[in-house]
């Protein structure tokens, strides 16, 4: 059969496709190169440059052109043309293009699934409720550029009133496919090198500055819900890495060999036990951030000897987490002799005033050591800031005795230091402490500014304990928080520091409806979907019957919504269903109507045939004469409707 | 059925979905999902377009091979949605796009190429509609019986000298320019002494001008005869007589049609013209 010639586009549709490629690429010049960003403007500000003044496209060559120019430009920015970057600068490219090259109405379909497809794109760098919100506006958009490609020329409101009309009727079978759609743990293959950066938190070793750098991020760590009762703020300490091994300048945590990380600690619970769960952001690393010291554990992690929760995978999505953990606790009084060695290790000659007084108080007990160095801070000039002094080579002397300005992990840097030096095994813990209650959904929020570092020490037959060192010198630190800490004109982002009780009450709500569109959206992932499911009583669903209830509900919502839209047709009025309703009975009495027939000459044909029948079709073909074509003088309604009763009995069959 | 577009929006999804569970995007599986919900309901709504429909197959005017034939159409929506876009065409032919409006009828003109002389049979119509989203396509193919008479394609030559078709039969010339039958419009080819001055006198000024007509007026009558054509082939035999019919027709001559198997009486007028030219279509056809 022959190809039907290409539709061309109407020049009234242009604009459509022009807004719908803008809405889909606009999101997009935050992260891309700003040369493509402005060759896109260019391109769009071009074509509707065109549109405008009816000039006719550019010619192939031209855009052959760009094409190779754009694909070099891309090539040689990201050093390659796959991967999520480059891949996105592609689409982009391409779609600006399509543009140019847009003459037939299957170039405008290119443009509108391209369309889709960028907006997809968006989701690798943000999935917040405003992209979301973005998702449903330009779904519209492009669905009402289809509309409009294939249904020709309406007012713009009444397409993008179809559009959400059909949009509407689409969401039923989304929430379903979303619901019953097997989910299936990504990735596929391996994901290109850049699918995970941009991620924040707080890394594998600590030297000076690390955890103030962090401290600058309003960003949400963790969010925290409590079954029942929560602990007292002083007792938040959130355990991140344990860093036991120093090379002078930076902490980091000492590799041991698999025959030590198999012991589990002990762990002596004296207090109340809390149950919560954790919904944590994305940071690439292994630590689960459990409430110390945690008893019960999600699946798919472990506690490690030095008592921090590690997952088998850096958590590279959001994801939840369920815990209970305990705040009144002895661990480990029996301690593996290789890690009570690697607590005591120090780097042989930095900090010799350090190590001097540490040796003066060797002597003492181990209790008495930890008071010495906590009355030190305490009682010294020692300052919480966030802007220390830089320090140099012996940073922990010139700490300790020059500047005495620093932030948490100062103070747990040199209290370890002085500990070991000392003779106590101790180590640094990193982590998040304290945390703010949202109101509005009861969760505890947990920022990057909350971050911390505190120390441990093991003391015989008590155990690890911890000493928080910062809390000797700003006490307010543990219980009422960073900002009550410091003072007011330290650098903390705006969002962390926020008095107002309107602006604060507005962040919390924004932040609760975010949790929940965490929970359900971006967390949906294949273990949820089994917890949502057994929570609407099917416990034990697998791929194959969610797939069968997932044809089923399709089938039911597809065909509500025909039902729902059925080309409804007119009811006839009531003289003419009375009137087909004689004609009906006399069809049983073996005359049947043409359509064509008109009623009177219907009537004499019946008096011809049938001469039973000829008075009472004669009076309805009058009655609904007159109410059709006269005027209407007593109700002929009724009578008419009374002439298929007054018909005679139809006779029987008889063989 | 899906259409070219509905398949690559279909692979354009499949591919979406593989990315989304690849980078675990949450609201990549909602857009997907999204996508998918909005494709079956187009494709409901696409059927919707056509469902319950109703047409009534109207006349074709007759047309010379060549020309296309316009058949007409009703097309009756009895729903209170209206139709958009929907699609009428002949296999292979021009497609004509109509809306339908709520509770209205539209009438169209489905176009079909001619080629020979003859009654034509277009069988088949498709009623199609890609309406709304264009990603998915519903037919129909409604076989209403109607046919359109194709003449002869005219070829246009010279008529016939009078002289050799033996128009001087039983009265010409006076005897038709006394039996005053009636009055009519003057035409420019009419001669200035038969115009009925005195008719146009009594009546007003803007009125055209009236001439006298004459029964039994053989002004020129003429006989069109198939021996008279000069060609080898029957179909151009027949285009050349139907040339001379409209030629004659043009000059308002009477004139007859003589065909070796039918013979039309000398007359004149559209009803003879049409006559006349059908006997053309249909000469040497069963029909």
């Amino acid at each position: 059969m022959k190809r039907p010639a290409p539709v061309a586009i109407e020049h009234e549709a242009i604009p459509w496709l022009l807004a719908a490629a803008l809405g889909t690429v606009a999101p997009h010049m935050a992260h891309l190169p700003g040369w493509l960003t402005f060759l896109v403007g260019v391109i769009l500000v071009w074509r509707g440059w065109l549109w405008q003044r009816r000039r006719s496209l550019p010619r192939r060559g031209w855009l052959v052109l760009l094409v190779v120019g754009s694909l070099a430009a891309i090539t040689w920015q990201f050093r390659t043309l796959f991967g999520k970057d480059a891949g996105v600068a592609l689409l982009v490219v391409f779609m600006a293009l399509k543009l140019l090259e847009m003459a037939s109405r299957r170039d405008a379909v290119v443009v509108v699934i391209l369309g889709y497809f960028l907006l997809l794109t968006h989701y690798f760098y943000s999935q917040s409720v405003v992209t979301g919100l973005w998702l449903l506006t330009m779904v519209t958009c492009l669905t009402a550029t289809l509309l409009r490609l294939y249904g020709g020329g309406q007012p713009p409101l009444s397409l993008v009133r179809q559009a959400g009309w059909m949009l509407a009727q689409a969401m039923p079978l989304m929430l379903i496919l979303y619901l019953l759609f097997p989910r299936v743990t990504g990735p596929l293959w391996g994901l290109p090198q850049d699918a995970y950066t941009g991620v924040s938190g707080l890394a594998d070793h600590l030297a000076p500055g690390s955890i103030s750098r962090l401290i600058q991020s309003g960003a949400i760590a963790f969010r925290s819900h409590f079954a029942d009762d929560r602990p007292q703020q002083a007792d938040l300490y959130w355990r991140g890495p344990v860093f036991d091994s120093f090379d002078g300048q930076t902490w980091r945590a000492h590799a041991r060999p698999s025959t030590v990380t198999d012991q589990p600690p002990q762990i002596e619970s004296y207090g109340k036990t809390y149950a919560y769960s954790t919904l944590l952001e994305a940071h690439n690393q292994r630590w689960l951030l459990a409430l110390d010291l945690p008893t019960v554990l999600p699946v798919a992690s472990r506690l490690m000897p030095t008592l921090e929760v590690l997952a088998t995978d850096p958590v590279r999505l959001r994801n939840r987490f369920s815990f209970v953990s305990t705040t009144n606790f002895r661990v480990n009084r029996v301690e593996t002799p290789a890690i009570l060695d690697e607590s005591l290790v120090l780097p042989p000659t930095v900090n010799p005033r350090t190590r001097a007084l540490a040796a003066e108080w060797r002597s003492r007990s181990p209790g008495k050591i930890v008071e010495a160095a906590l009355a030190l801070f305490r009682q010294e000039n020692f300052r919480y800031t966030l802007q220390p002094p830089l320090l140099g080579g012996d940073g922990i002397d010139q700490f300790l005795f020059d500047t005495r300005q620093g932030f948490c992990e100062h103070y747990a840097s040199a209290f370890v230091f002085l500990m070991r030096a000392a003779g106590v095994p101790s180590r640094v813990v990193a982590g998040y402490q304290g945390g703010e209650i949202n109101p509005v959904d009861g969760y505890l929020t947990v920022r990057q500014s909350d971050a911390h570092a505190w120390a441990e020490v093991w003391i015989e037959g008590q155990g690890w304990l911890r000493i928080d060192p910062t809390a000797a010198v700003a006490p307010s630190r543990v219980e009422q928080g960073i900002v009550a800490a410091l003072p007011a004109a330290e650098p903390l982002p705006v969002l962390v520091r926020i008095d107002t009780d309107w602006l604060r009450d507005w962040r919390n709500r924004w932040e609760a409806a975010n949790s929940t569109w965490n929970l359900w959206v971006l967390g949906y992932n294949p273990q949820r979907q089994r917890e949502v499911l057994s929570r609407l009583g099917w416990p034990d669903a697998d791929w194959r019957a969610m797939s069968g209830a997932l044809a089923v509900l399709c089938v039911v919502v597809l065909g509500v919504v025909a039902w729902l839209t059925r080309p409804a047709t007119q009811r006839p009025d009531p003289a003419q269903r009375a009137w087909r309703r004689f004609c009906n009975e006399l069809q049983r009495r073996g005359v049947r109507r043409s359509e064509w027939e008109g009623p009177l000459a219907f009537a004499e044909r019946v008096a011809g045939e049938q001469p039973a029948l000829a008075t009472v079709t004669r009076e309805a073909a009058g009655y609904y004469a007159t109410l059709r074509y006269g005027r209407q003088v007593d109700d002929e309604l009724r009578r008419l409707q009374q002439c298929r009763q007054r018909l005679p009995p139809r006779r029987r069959c008889e063989l | 059925m899906p259409t070219a577009a509905g398949l690559l929006f279909a692979v354009a999804l499949a591919v979406m979905l593989i990315g989304a569970i690849n980078y675990n995007l949450g609201l990549g599986h909602a857009l997907v999902f999204l996508l998918v919900g909005i494709g079956l309901v187009a494709m409901i709504h696409t059927f919707g377009n056509l469902f319950a429909l109703q047409m009534t197959p109207g006349r074709a005017e007759p047309v010379f091979a060549g020309d296309p034939a316009r058949f007409s159409l009703q097309i009756n929506n009895r729903g209170r949605r209206s139709r958009r876009a929907v699609e009428l065409a002949f296999a292979g032919q021009a497609t004509v796009i109509v809306d339908v409006p709520p509770v209205e009828q539209v009438s169209v003109l489905v176009p079909c190429a001619t080629q020979h002389r003859g009654l034509l049979e277009p069988g088949r119509i498709t009623l199609a509609t890609r309406y709304p989203l264009g990603l998915f396509r519903a037919w129909s193919y409604p076989f209403p019986v109607w046919s359109c008479l194709v003449y002869p394609k005219p070829i246009h030559l010279p008529l016939p000298p009078s002289s050799v078709s033996g128009l001087v039969e039983q009265h010409r010339g006076d005897v038709g320019q006394d039996d005053f039958a009636g009055l009519r419009q003057r035409q420019d080819s009419d001669p200035t002494r038969h115009i009925a001055w005195k008719a146009v006198a009594r009546r007003a000024e803007e009125q055209p001008l009236l001439v006298k007509q004459f029964a039994g007026g053989g002004t020129e009558e003429l006989w069109l005869r198939w021996s008279l054509t000069t060609a080898a082939d029957d179909e151009d035999r027949l285009s050349i007589l139907a040339g001379w019919v409209l030629a004659a027709e043009r000059q308002h001559a009477r004139y007859g049609l003589e065909l070796p198997t039918l013979r039309l009486s000398p007359a004149r007028g559209p009803a003879h013209r049409a006559a006349c030219l059908r006997a053309l279509a249909l000469f040497g056809r069963t029909a």
